[in-house]
């Protein structure tokens, strides 16, 4: 990992309840400049809540949170981040350059309209009407809305929900220039292709607490089951037994093993079939590393139950 | 983590770095936004505008010949506080009811909006479209109805109605922290129509059941209509217990929607 930047906002031992329902027990979480977190989790994980502590439209029951050195109920501390939530209409009669010029307005240095517009690729929408927009071009202004103030902290919640390729592609691009200027940025997203793209650092939520928190690297290899893949006459029942396999299935020519001891399985395959083709090993990807997590966690969640 | 994590103690607070003008300036972008936003509503500004013409066209001019000389006088007045009570009421009530479902007053309140920039915005949007609804109908009154006013009254029931829009401003801010999105116009509909009939703006009071007469009172248009009635010339009384009523009725009003709206988000 790049050596940590300043701390730009942080969570110390954060509680919040909603009625009966703990939605977050007890968060330690830092944001470090020039840094990518993407927070991650099923939905009721708590990640909204989070962000909007975070942002200061609530308050927690326990515990600190601090954004850019100050309260984040502070209007101050407010000035240095941006923000797109994943739901928000803005007025469909205002125009995409006026919208920018407002949300500029409330920043002390904000980039030129310009600057902005072409960062988030926008220039052909500025004279259009929001509301003749479609659900991608929307989002697109939104993020635009977002970086305009020249934010030191950018709150990303699902940014590239409906957008197609090349405006994801140009979104990512975007967070990563703001990322090269210093800026750290917290992104929530169920793309986990979107994570590992662009997350320097995931984070995993689960039931209001933090479950893992590392590099995306650092998560894929808690995962040590790997995918191996190749064309072999060997018999699926046969494989089954030989220690280290997990998981086998004949796809037609293709035999289609899980492994959590590859190299030695490997080795055995090539032993026992000299006309075996086509070897192919894969590393567990984010989503079996996120979906490992989660199982473990439902697991543990029944044994306590019972 | 191998950051202390005290340091984010000793990291220097951001510098509010906001000099005054460009407070000043996010305050004007907010309002001119906001008069735009709804200059460019038909659904908003052709029923606020038409509406109060279009009954003081039918019930003044139309339907006033057999009336007395002074009736389309006496209209002008309860039509132009009929008219500008909506301004505030809808643009305040449905405005906000929408804005909390929708997730705009989320994103502003994350944003770093001047605090105060939102109502600011919304209430001098109101006042403008009070002013256009009262010169409209004053236009009406001389040039078709044949009323006639002097420079001083003419001032007067501007003003009057102008700034007679705040009190309806406070009430629709309430409303719209009561109800949320789809439900609202209904609403405040619901308070808006009988609020005007029961203070006299359709119908003279005098034709009202005595126990609604008596109640007449406590509904702020009625207060409104006294000030108007007042500046175009009839006689109504001391004006400032009904400014008094309408300042306090704002105050508290105004004081009830920012509990809830702390409350409740």
């Amino acid at each position: 990992m790049t050596p940590h930047g300043e701390v730009l906002a942080s969570l110390h031992g954060v509680h919040k309840r909603y009625g009966a329902l703990l939605a977050l027990d007890g968060i330690d979480l830092q944001l470090h400049a020039g840094q990518v977190l993407a927070l991650l989790g099923p939905n009721g994980a708590g990640k909204t809540t989070t962000i909007a502590l975070l942002l200061g439209l609530l308050r927690a029951d326990g515990g600190q949170v601090r954004l850019l050195g100050q309260d984040p109920q502070q209007l101050a501390s407010r000035r240095g981040i941006g923000v797109m939530l994943q739901a928000s209409a803005l007025p469909e009669t205002l125009g995409v350059a006026e919208l920018i010029r407002l949300v500029s307005s409330y920043y002390p240095t904000p980039r030129s309209l310009a600057e902005t517009a072409a960062l988030a690729g926008i220039e052909p929408l500025l004279k259009r009407r929001y509301g003749k927009l479609s659900g991608g071009q929307q989002r697109r202004v939104q993020f635009a809305l977002a970086i305009c103030g020249r934010p030191r902290l950018l709150f990303l919640d699902e940014p590239t929900v409906g957008l197609d390729l090349p405006a994801r592609q140009q979104v990512w691009a975007a967070v990563r220039t703001l990322v090269t200027e210093g800026a750290a940025v917290v992104l929530t997203t169920h793309y986990l292709e979107e994570a590992e793209r662009l997350a320097d650092r995931v984070c995993v939520l689960l039931r209001g607490r933090i479950v893992s928190d590392g590099s995306v690297h650092a998560l894929r290899t808690r995962v040590v089951n790997r995918s191996i893949r190749c064309i072999t006459t060997l018999q699926a029942d046969a494989v089954a037994n030989w220690p280290g396999v997990l998981q086998v299935a004949r796809d037609g020519a293709w035999l289609q093993l899980s492994s959590d001891q590859v190299e030695s399985v490997v080795r055995q395959l090539l032993a026992a079939d000299p006309q075996l083709q086509g070897l192919e090993v894969q590393p567990a990807g984010l989503g079996e590393a996120f979906n490992d997590l989660t199982n473990d966690d439902a697991a543990d969640h029944q044994r306590e139950a019972a | 983590m191998n950051t202390p994590a005290n340091r984010i103690e000793t990291l220097q607070p951001l510098s509010s770095g906001m000099s005054w003008q460009r407070v000043l300036a996010a305050y004007l972008q907010e309002i001119r936004a906001e008069c735009l936003r709804y200059l460019r509503s038909p659904s908003f500004m052709v029923p606020t505008l038409l509406f109060p013409a279009t009954f003081y066209l039918l019930f003044a001019v139309v339907l006033g010949r057999s009336q007395p000389a002074d009736a389309a006088r006496f209209l002008l007045g309860s039509y132009a506080t009929f008219g500008v009570m909506a301004p505030g009421m809808f643009g305040f009530g449905i405005a906000l009811a929408q804005e909390r479902e929708n997730g705009l007053l989320t994103l502003k309140r994350a944003l770093p909006m001047p605090p105060l920039a939102y109502l600011l915005g919304k209430m001098v949007m109101a006042m403008m479209s009070a002013l256009a609804i009262v010169c409209l109908l004053q236009l009406l009154g001389s040039l078709v109805a044949g009323v006639q006013l002097s420079a001083l009254q003419v001032t007067r029931l501007t003003l009057t109605a102008t700034l007679g829009s705040l009190p309806f401003c406070a009430l629709g801010l309430l409303l719209g922290t009561v109800v949320k999105g789809s439900g609202a116009p209904a609403v405040v509909n619901l308070v808006y129509l009988p609020m005007a009939v029961l203070s006299g703006l359709w119908f003279p009071l005098k034709v009202l059941p005595p126990l609604l007469r008596d109640l007449a009172g406590i509904w702020p248009s009625h207060h409104l209509n006294m000030l108007a009635q007042g500046a175009v010339g009839f006689d109504t009384g001391a004006a400032w217990p009904h400014v008094l009523w309408l300042a306090v009725f704002t105050v508290v009003t105004t004081a009830l929607a920012a509990w809830r709206l702390r409350g409740h988000g």
